[in-house]
């Protein structure tokens, strides 16, 4: 479970270049719940992620996961709960270390990297099993640099990285911005069994409307810092494309 | 032949220092310079403690807990304090210079008559082969340990904070605490080098770290060059090239000196070395685009 209670997010306070990117934001996402969030560029949604990660920490306000304040835990801490896949493809694996070596650490992510060699015959198979599952015939390069790959493809491991070890919180800050829209259905479709599959709590940051409709038990919209709309289920399903257009007009 | 091999054995012996600079800048991509004081530090320490008595076991820990201290200094001033990485390290290198004057108690102890790492461990009748023999067992070794660390759960989280802090964050690295301990493995390694240089030359003198971090700098672009060149990817033959690079590298200093050139002028021509060695590829590279 996440809770926010009144955060408020002022970057660069007290200087020309001020920013209040997020105003007394109150939000609680329920234990396997799937929030979409959407909202003009610049309206908050990236930092809201970051807050709840603790890439960022807040001006004010309290954050909690599973009833534990976390406000001032730094990100690599709060690990233990939350994995995260970032809009920039480049960003959540180590581009000049093996596929190998990146799943490795993610095999680890709550846990301490010991002094012992880690990768042996059975967790190489594991990992080729998980990775042929995504059919992009990945399997067979586990030696290779995570750079040699498209960022459609990293993405996909990325995705399948962050529940190699134990997760509750999974945040998707637009992970198929980058990608064409064939690597984008891949990653999506890899997305929405894992969230199943493992029963994640998930934030899906998104501007694509029509992965709007396609995913999610609650849509919420963010506008100027603050949470301009906030829809269930039910009124999801029935909101009109054009309806959310108009949001955004 | 014998010019050959004293340029394999002093490139042998700076070779820990090359790991070091290869851990600091290949990997963390800090420039740390810290290493000019550590490599004197690493020299200090040892000459102090074997013209005491002590036995070489201990001089050698000693040693290491030296170095490790400089470069966790360097990691606090840069991660804690939010210093640049080159500023901290001149500040903990100038430093180290007062810190190593007050061990050596004057500019220069000789280490005459007495047990050395390379009359300790002699196996052969002629000290050269026994120099040769005994750095090659150090290195080996070290550079061994070293690559089963960098292959340990702990060494992929290394690798990866230089690579991607955003990674490893989410990984539940503390990036900070990584870089410090990349440090002080970095300059343990460096004062090992000093360790090894004090013995094989008998003697240390307080200036005799001005500039080894050219040195190290020129001798792990040499190897990396290599091992890009090459694709190498597996650990413990890239560490075995970073120390080809540094024995390369002292090849052309002898080389240079050979040819009648002024030891005086050592310095000026490790400088255009390495500026040589940094500056071809990116000519080359500009002529090709
Ligand atoms: N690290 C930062 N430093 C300064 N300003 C920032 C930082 N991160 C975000 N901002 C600002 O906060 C506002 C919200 O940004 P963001 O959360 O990235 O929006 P979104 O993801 O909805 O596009 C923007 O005005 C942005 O410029
Ligand atoms: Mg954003």
């Amino acid at each position: 479970m996440i809770k926010l209670d009144h955060i408020t997010k002022v970057f660069n306070r007290g200087e020309v270049n001020e920013v209040n990117a997020l105003n007394d934001v109150s939000l609680q996402i329920a234990q396997g719940e799937f929030v979409v969030l959407v909202g003009a560029n610049g309206s908050g949604k990236t930092t809201l992620l970051n807050i709840i990660s603790g890439a960022v920490l807040p001006s004010e306000g309290s954050v909690l996961l599973h009833g534990e304040e976390v406000s001032r835990l730094p990100e690599h801490k709060r690990s233990r709960w939350v994995a995260r896949v970032f809009q920039n493809p480049l960003a959540g694996t180590a581009p000049e270390l093996s596929i190998l070596d990146n799943f490795r650490l993610a095999a680890l992510r709550t846990q301490r990297k010991k002094l012992k060699i880690g990768i042996d015959g059975a967790f190489k198979a594991s990992v080729r099993e998980k990775i042929a599952g995504l059919g992009l015939g990945l399997e067979d390069k586990l030696p290779q640099p995570m750079g040699t790959l498209s960022g459609g493809q990293r993405q996909a491991l990325t995705l399948l990285m962050s529940v190699m070890d134990h997760t509750d919180i999974l945040l998707l800050d637009e992970p198929t911005a980058a990608l064409d829209p064939k690597s984008a259905e891949v990653v999506l479709q890899t997305a929405e069994r894992l969230i199943r599959e493992y029963q994640l709590t998930t934030v899906l940051i998104t501007h694509n409307l029509r992965e709007t409709q396609r995913f999610g038990s609650r849509l919420i919209q963010m506008n100027r810092g603050r949470i301009a709309r906030d829809l269930d289920g039910a009124a999801k399903e029935k909101l009109e494309l054009e309806e959310m257009y108009s949001w955004f007009g | 032949m014998i010019f050959y091999l004293t340029a394999l054995i002093q490139g042998l012996c700076l070779s820990a220092m090359g790991l070091g600079i290869f851990i600091t800048m290949k990997i963390f991509r800090i420039p740390d310079i810290t290493t000019d004081g550590s490599y004197t530090l690493g020299a200090a320490v040892t000459a102090a403690l074997l013209m005491q008595g002590w036995p070489l076991l201990p001089v050698v820990g000693v040693t290491i807990l030296a170095g490790a201290l400089a470069g966790v200094l360097t990691g606090l001033v840069h991660t804690r304090l939010k210093i640049d990485a080159l500023l901290a390290g001149i500040l903990v290198m100038t430093g180290l210079y007062s810190v190593n004057l007050s061990i050596l108690g004057r500019s220069n102890i000789p280490l005459i008559n007495i047990d050395t790492v390379f009359s300790a461990l002699a196996i052969f009748d002629r000290p050269l082969y026994n120099e040769l023999w005994v750095s090659l067992l150090f290195l080996g070794v070290l550079s061994a340990l070293l690559a089963y660390m960098l292959r340990t759960d702990f060494g992929i989280a290394m690798r990866a904070t230089g690579n991607s802090e955003s990674m490893t964050r989410a990984m539940g690295i503390n990036n900070d605490r990584m870089k410090i301990t990349g440090l002080a493995i970095a300059n343990a390694l460096t004062a090992l080098s000093g360790f090894l240089a004090a013995q094989y030359q008998n003697f240390t003198d307080i200036n005799m770290g001005i500039g080894i971090v050219l040195v190290g700098l020129g001798s792990v672009l040499i190897g990396d060059a290599l091992i890009n060149w090459l694709g190498i990817r597996h650990i413990w033959l890239q560490l075995l090239f970073v120390m080809l690079g540094c024995i390369l590298f002292q090849l052309v200093l002898a080389v240079a000196l050979s040819l009648g050139v002024n030891p005086n002028m050592l310095k000026l021509i490790t400088s255009v070395c390495v500026l040589a060695i940094v500056a071809i590829p990116r000519l080359a590279r500009r002529q090709r685009s």
